[in-house]
């Protein structure tokens, strides 16, 4: 295996509901390299969700240690994580999660501009982002101007703007049509290609097939981490 | 920072109606300090005025003369010469009760006094035509009369024909000598500041058969020395009379400053309720801030997710509520700085707005902005992403 991009060790993340104790992350150790296209697939309660948030950053584990890039995740504070999450990850939701008052060079803009670049270079690289997937004329447009599949390609830009070590894909598919999945989809395969490293996560296993290594997640635990070739033997 | 700017004037306009009415509460509140400030001026320097008119530098003597006891005009001009240095003029006075008749026009509601020659500079009137009543006059007990421009008016119907005619009062003939300027400018009227008599104090006296004087107005030199001058005359009559209940010894600035005291509280008072205007408007702004990081829940997740710190968010909610507040307190302070003048001239009283008014207005707003701001940013700031992510 690559250089080790992600580490996991013993990730456990535990919800109280009333008396209730929900393990939706029940000891989780995964490890994934630099320039992988890993799937995290499960069924919706199976705890996939959670891991991507433990992953993005987004939220620390109860237990467990969580290495990204070398740096220790597990505890950092509200501000650190941002910065990480800044710094290291690009995200890609469901939804797009543009922001509807902004245009798409604004939109794009954002990782930058809170990562303190200057004015000028933050207009340059997001340009250039928009340029990779195809929008650079409409950077002046709003977006919902554009069709779901055009602002799923915002999203990626404004994914890529910060330059992460890390894209991670939130259902990318979830929101687009047959046609314009594929088109996301082989994006993202472009980007793997190009060196990227791409977490997605997704509860379609046809979806999960198009990465290259399959981690399948059930009651919290992994059931299945393999090649993509291996888990379509399976289904 | 700028861009944080950018943002608060986005989301300003982007929900006009609504910032409009969180404005609105500023801008009354701004607006209604302004006009009260200027107002409470405006009447207060209208009040001072008068004042001044009246002679803030006067002091009034009352005493009570018993037959064992009793102040002496002679005494008392002694007193005033041996302190020139405080006092500027000094005159008894000596009020009369009747009617000043004119063959058979009389008038019956005209102040008469005797008073010394300094009664016009005291009063700081000038005479229209003739001359003062003078200490000859005085000496030699004369029956002459100044009389004011209503007198002249009336009687006479112009001041020129009234030099050197003879009123009648209370059946004694006074020779007209002088007649005063005109003092009201709108209207003569009966009991008016025009409608008067002066004679001699020493004439005034011996036509009313009483033998003491009674009054007196001094004026000081200074206002300063008001304080040192009302003290110099209580002690003076404290050794003629050994009893403080028989004089009184008052002085025109010590009014003035009990009435500034009083304007001082009616201002802080109409301040306050003005302010308080202001913390409901502040209210407004809380509330409609809160409302505003309820609805953009989302918008501050995808912010948080791509890397935004507490502070940013925190920066971008607080300039935001900022903004709103002076917007409204520019718009206030424009609006009230009208109405202060229109309504002051309504009033027939000169109300500029001051300068003090409008920039604690303005401090006041944006503190207001930056105060009721900082709970729902400081809420914006703490919201989990994963949870404002999920929010629709």
């Amino acid at each position: 295996m690559s250089e080790p991009l992600i580490e996991l060790k013993d990730i456990y993340k535990i919800y109280h509901m009333g008396d209730e104790e929900v393990r939706a992350n029940d000891g989780i150790t995964l490890n994934i390299g630099k320039g992988e296209f890993v799937a995290i697939v499960g069924k919706s309660g199976s705890g996939k969700s959670t891991l991507m948030n433990i992953i993005g950053a987004l939220d620390v584990p109860t237990s467990g240690s969580y290495h990204l890039g070398g740096e220790d995740v597990s505890d950092m504070t509200d501000d650190q994580l941002a910065a990480i999450r800044n710094k290291m990850i690009g995200f890609i939701f469901q939804q797009y999660n543009l922001l509807p008052k902004l245009n798409l060079l604004e939109n794009v803009e954002l990782p930058l501009l809170y990562a303190g670049v200057g004015r000028e270079e933050r207009r340059d690289r997001a340009m250039e982002s928009l340029e990779k997937v195809g929008l650079k004329e409409k950077w002046r447009n709003m977006p919902n101007q554009l069709s779901g599949g055009q602002q799923q390609r915002v999203s990626i830009a404004r994914a890529l703007a910060g330059d992460p070590s890390l894209i991670l894909a939130d259902e990318p598919t979830g929101a687009l049509d047959s046609r314009t999945s594929r088109e996301v989809l082989d994006f993202l395969k472009q980007l793997n290609e190009e060196g990227n490293t791409i977490v997605m996560i997704t509860h379609d296993n046809s979806i999960a097939v198009e990465a290259k290594r399959v981690v399948r997640i059930h009651d919290g635990k992994i059931n299945f981490d393999g090649d993509v070739n291996d888990y379509a033997a399976i289904i | 920072m700028l861009q944080s700017f950018k943002m608060a004037i986005k989301s300003i306009l982007g929900n006009k109606m609504r910032s409009f009415l969180t404005m609105l509460g500023i801008i009354i509140g701004v607006a209604a300090v302004i006009i009260l400030v200027s107002i409470v001026n405006g009447y207060m320097s209208t009040v001072m005025e008068s004042f001044a008119d009246m002679g803030v530098n006067q002091i009034s003597v009352n005493v009570i003369n018993l037959p064992s006891r009793s102040l002496d005009v002679d005494d008392t001009y002694e007193f005033y010469e041996e302190h020139t240095d405080l006092y500027d003029e000094m005159t008894p006075v000596v009020s009369i009760s009747g009617v000043v008749k004119y063959g058979n026009d009389s008038l019956d509601a005209t102040n008469i006094g005797g008073y010394s020659e300094d009664y016009l500079t005291i009063r700081d009137y000038k005479l229209e035509s003739g001359r003062n009543i003078s200490y000859s006059d005085i000496v030699s007990r004369q029956k002459v009369c100044v009389i004011g421009y209503y007198v002249a008016a009336e009687l006479f119907g112009a001041a020129e024909d009234a030099l050197e005619q003879t009123v009648k009062i209370n059946g004694e003939a006074f020779k007209i000598v002088g007649v005063v300027e005109r003092q009201d400018e709108d209207e003569l009227e009966e009991g008016g500041s025009d409608d008067f008599v002066w004679i001699p104090y020493s004439s005034a006296v011996k036509l009313t058969r009483n033998g003491a004087v009674s009054s007196y107005i001094f004026t000081s030199i200074s206002t300063d020395d008001t304080d040192e001058c009302t003290g110099q005359l209580e002690s003076f009559l404290y050794e003629t009379f050994q009893n403080e209940d028989l004089y009184s010894v008052s002085a025109n600035s010590e009014m003035l400053d009990s009435l500034n005291e009083q304007i001082g509280m009616m201002s802080a008072m109409l301040g306050g309720i003005a302010g308080i205007s202001l913390l409901v408007a502040g209210v407004g702004v809380m509330n409609i801030m809160l409302v505003s990081v309820t609805e953009r829940t989302r918008e501050i997740g995808i912010r948080k997710a791509l890397g935004a710190k507490r502070g940013v968010i925190m920066q971008q909610f607080v300039i935001e509520a900022a903004m709103t507040s002076s917007i409204g307190g520019v718009i206030g302070i424009v609006l009230g700085s009208v109405a202060s003048v229109l309504v002051g001239k309504a009033m027939g009283i000169d109300s500029p707005p001051t300068f003090a008014a409008v920039v604690i207005s303005f401090t006041v707003s944006v503190g207001i902005g930056l105060f009721f701001g900082y709970m729902p940013a400081s809420r914006a700031a703490k919201l989990n992403p994963i949870d404002a992510l999920r929010s629709e």
